[in-house]
């Protein structure tokens, strides 16, 4: 589904990815995890289009990508569920939720998307007119998940999804992603939690300093001495 | 003497009430975990015992001395020190500046500027910064910045240090990193308040915990008290506390 | 912002700085009249850009009360002016303007952003219309007399308020107020809880640039001979500084220098040449500038710089 093959991106002029190969096979949670710094985030920037990469190609359903401006790339069908949520914080979560159907692809089925998401997302039917401003983390967090999902996506890029969140609402989150992939939606995730993102994952890639280090099954990784010790600090 | 106390502290924000009767005391050297759901209030507790608005009723004392009346820089002065949720490090300042501006100003004595940067270098290298102290602090990564934070609080010289989640994002090596840091602060005889989501850090590191929801103490305890109360399980912990990671 | 400075650095630049000094000092005993009216007006430019850009460069907020504490000092002199000898209608001036900024820096500064940015703008014209009222309604007058002065007592007086400006200027940036003041301007409620007096030190910083504001005006009145309130309070002394000092570069102490000494220069050059079109070549050459040199003139000489050392340093 997304292939990426030796990209190399700049931060300014620090390069932040050195020869990065990865791929994300169809309703499948890979996982990428690294320390603070390593490149992750500069990784889902070359993705969405926000960052241009020096090198390399980024393919996405057997099209180049890593030259398309980000709203084309949200057009494709791939969404990013920023880290810290981002949402419209004066505007009310239906609003925020409207805002992700902007483009024209999905733009006419809206009602229909939007019933689907309060499905997955019962919480959110309940807070339609309140300001999103106003929820609590955990409610955020699915509203960014639900605003993600309105573009009706083949593939999310979730950043860092239980960053600042309590722990039990850190459970019905990650509930939430195996979800989406039961629906066939393809996960890439970011996440430092990495002990509760190993369990869900299937695959998962390790980045260190701008570099992929590792890669295999996410049971494999569990069981990898250097995982446990540098990441899950056993 | 107890360093920091509040009593029946409230705050109404309009007609939301962010923080209601909440009493708690701190002892000098302890190391005391403020946890809770987002929009529990935790924050909010810490803007007015940081001084930056005051309770809309209550009274909080620092060293027998309420505060009410104090402007931030003031109780800065006195004493207490903190760090920010949303990091606010100066960004186009480097990392020595930040933490010199500390020593400057935040001490209640005139401090000449050659102690000053031997200060602001010395706690660089006790947070691990040293080699990026000529950085701007914008080109730091998040949890350098959070580093930098913590440094430029204690360039005050705090009494009580109040940390704002600075283990946000961190990876679980990090995180042990980020609590060693905090055990050497507690070491020099600082008072520490924190909050946090990450359970690994308060159950290890807290000797009290206070728990806070909708604004309200709802439990107050050992680390073991509070892994094992229900309440506070089934408001804040989840079943996979136990798993702590 | 950190400089690393060589050691011929520090020798040459003040010898540099002492023969400019002792230049302009000996220019009014060989330069043509013309030249010393100029440089009086680029004198004034300079000395009102260095001053706004001691309080809003650092901090970020953009006043537009500059004419008010320049106008403050003119209308000094158009009070006192027959009363009271030079020396002390200068600092008197300068006074007017520090006490008047104490005053509305007291009321306004807790305003953010375009807020305080309208109500500077708004003071100027409140002073403007007062001022006109107290005119004709109470003292019955229209317009005052200010005694001239010679054009080197100008020249002199201009020339020892820019020294002091500029000196200031820099004694406060290399200072830890100066750093206190730059980092108010980047989050003022984290320099609070890091001890500094915020509310105090951004009216202090406004009073005193409004003072060297207020000296300047002081001076000027009396190459006007002829003061009213219009005159005194022009808000065009209110935008010009902003655009000299964007145009020279905020960043550094000598980009205000170099923003007002050009700018007045060009345009002198554009007035005399194209007395019908120098407003629309001017107001094209700011749009070019502000386009293609976002940091200034300074930021095009210190990109320059670096490019030209930057290889040999093999920075990434």
């Amino acid at each position: 589904m997304l292939s990426i093959d030796g990209l190399n991106s700049f931060y300014g002029k620090i390069q932040a990815l050195w020869d990065v190969s990865l791929h994300v096979g169809e309703a499948e949670i890979v996982a990428l995890i690294g320390a603070n710094g390593a490149g992750k985030t500069t990784l889902l920037k070359s993705i969405t289009g926000v960052v241009a990469p020096r090198s390399g190609e980024i393919t996405f359903l057997d099209r180049r990508i890593e030259k398309l401006k980000s709203h084309a790339i949200v057009e494709l069908g791939i969404s990013h569920i920023p880290e810290g949520r981002k949402l419209f914080a004066q505007m009310s979560v239906l609003e925020n939720l409207e805002m992700g159907a902007y483009c024209r692809r999905v733009w006419s089925q809206r009602s229909d998307t939007l019933e689907e998401v309060f499905q997955l997302l019962p919480v959110l039917r309940g807070r339609q007119a309140q300001i999103a401003g106003t929820l609590s983390g955990g409610e955020q967090q699915m509203v960014a998940m639900g605003r993600g999902l309105m573009s009706k996506p083949k593939l999310c890029l979730i950043d860092e999804p239980s960053s600042g969140l309590a722990p039990i609402v850190v459970e019905d989150v990650f509930q939430m992603i195996r979800k989406l992939r039961s629906q066939g939606i393809s996960i890439f995730l970011i996440e430092q939690n990495v002990a509760q993102t190993l369990e869900i994952a299937d695959r998962g890639y390790v980045i260190e300093n701008g570099r992929i280090l590792l890669e295999g099954r996410s049971e494999e990784l569990m069981r990898n001495e250097r995982i446990r010790k540098a990441y899950l600090g056993l | 003497m107890v360093l920091l106390e509040g009593e029946k502290v409230t705050k109404f924000f309009g007609g939301l009430a962010a923080v209601t009767r909440v009493d708690f005391s701190v002892e000098p050297g302890e190391v005391i975990g403020l946890i809770g759901p987002n929009g529990a209030g935790k924050t909010t507790l810490f803007n007015l015992i940081s001084a930056t608005f005051p309770p809309t009723s209550g009274i909080i004392r620092l060293k027998g001395q309420k505060t009410s009346h104090l402007k931030p820089h003031q109780l800065c002065r006195r004493g207490v020190s903190r760090t920010f949720q949303n990091v606010k490090v100066f960004a186009n300042v480097s990392a020595l500046e930040n933490v010199v501006l500390g020593a400057y100003f935040g001490t209640s004595g005139q401090v000449a500027s050659g102690q000053a940067y031997d200060e602001a270098s010395g706690l660089l290298d006790f947070v691990g910064l040293s080699d990026v102290k000529d950085t701007p602090a914008k080109d730091l990564t998040l949890s350098s910045q959070k580093r930098l934070e913590v440094a430029r609080a204690l360039a005050t010289k705090p009494d009580l240090l109040l940390l704002d989640e600075i283990m946000v994002g961190l990876t679980p090596v990090e995180v042990s990193g980020a609590m060693d840091l905090i055990r050497s602060i507690r070491d020099r005889g600082v008072t520490v308040v924190m909050i946090e989501h990450i359970m690994k850090a308060i159950m290890n590191l807290c000797g009290r915990i206070i728990v806070l929801h909708h604004g309200v103490k709802i439990a107050e305890g050992t680390p073991k008290e509070i892994a094992s109360s229900e309440t506070v399980m089934k408001v804040y912990l989840g079943d996979r506390a136990h798993a702590v990671y | 912002m950190s400089r690393q400075i060589s050691n011929t650095h520090k020798i040459v630049v003040p010898i540099i700085l002492i023969l400019v000094l002792a230049l302009l000092a000996a220019a009014p005993l060989f330069a043509p009249r013309y030249t010393i009216i100029l440089m009086i007006s680029i004198f004034m430019y300079v000395i009102i850009t260095v001053s706004w850009t001691m309080f809003s460069g650092p901090t970020g907020y953009v006043s537009l009360a500059s004419a008010a504490f320049f106008g403050a000092g003119v209308y000094t002199s158009a009070l006192f002016g027959l009363k009271l000898p030079l020396p002390v209608i200068v600092p008197l001036g300068g006074l007017a303007g520090f006490v008047l900024a104490l005053l509305v820096g007291a009321l306004t500064l807790r305003l953010k952003g375009a807020y305080f940015v309208m109500f500077t703008f708004g003071l100027v014209e409140l002073l403007l219309n007062f001022l006109l009222w107290w005119e004709i309604n109470i003292t019955g007058t229209t317009g005052r007399v200010v005694p001239p002065v010679s054009n080197s007592a100008v020249y002199y007086t201009m020339l020892g308020i820019f020294v002091a400006v500029v000196g200031s200027s820099y004694l406060i940036n290399r200072s830890r107020y100066g750093l206190a003041m730059r980092c108010i301007g980047e989050y003022e409620e984290a320099a609070a809880h890091t001890g500094i007096n915020v509310a105090l030190y951004k009216i202090i910083t406004f009073a005193l640039s409004a003072f060297f504001m207020g000296a300047a005006g002081a001076i000027m009145a009396t190459r006007w001979t002829y003061i009213d309130p219009h005159i005194a309070f022009n808000p065009l002394i209110s935008f010009l500084p902003v655009l000299m000092a964007i145009f020279g570069g905020i960043g550094h102490l000598v980009g205000p220098i170099i923003g007002a000494t050009i700018f007045t220069y060009l345009e002198e050059v554009l007035i005399t040449k194209f007395p019908y079109y120098y407003m629309l070549i001017f107001g094209i050459i700011m749009l070019l500038a502000i386009t293609y040199l976002p940091e200034g003139v300074v930021g095009l000489f210190q990109n320059l710089y670096k490019r030209l050392t930057g290889e040999k340093n093999g920075a990434a």
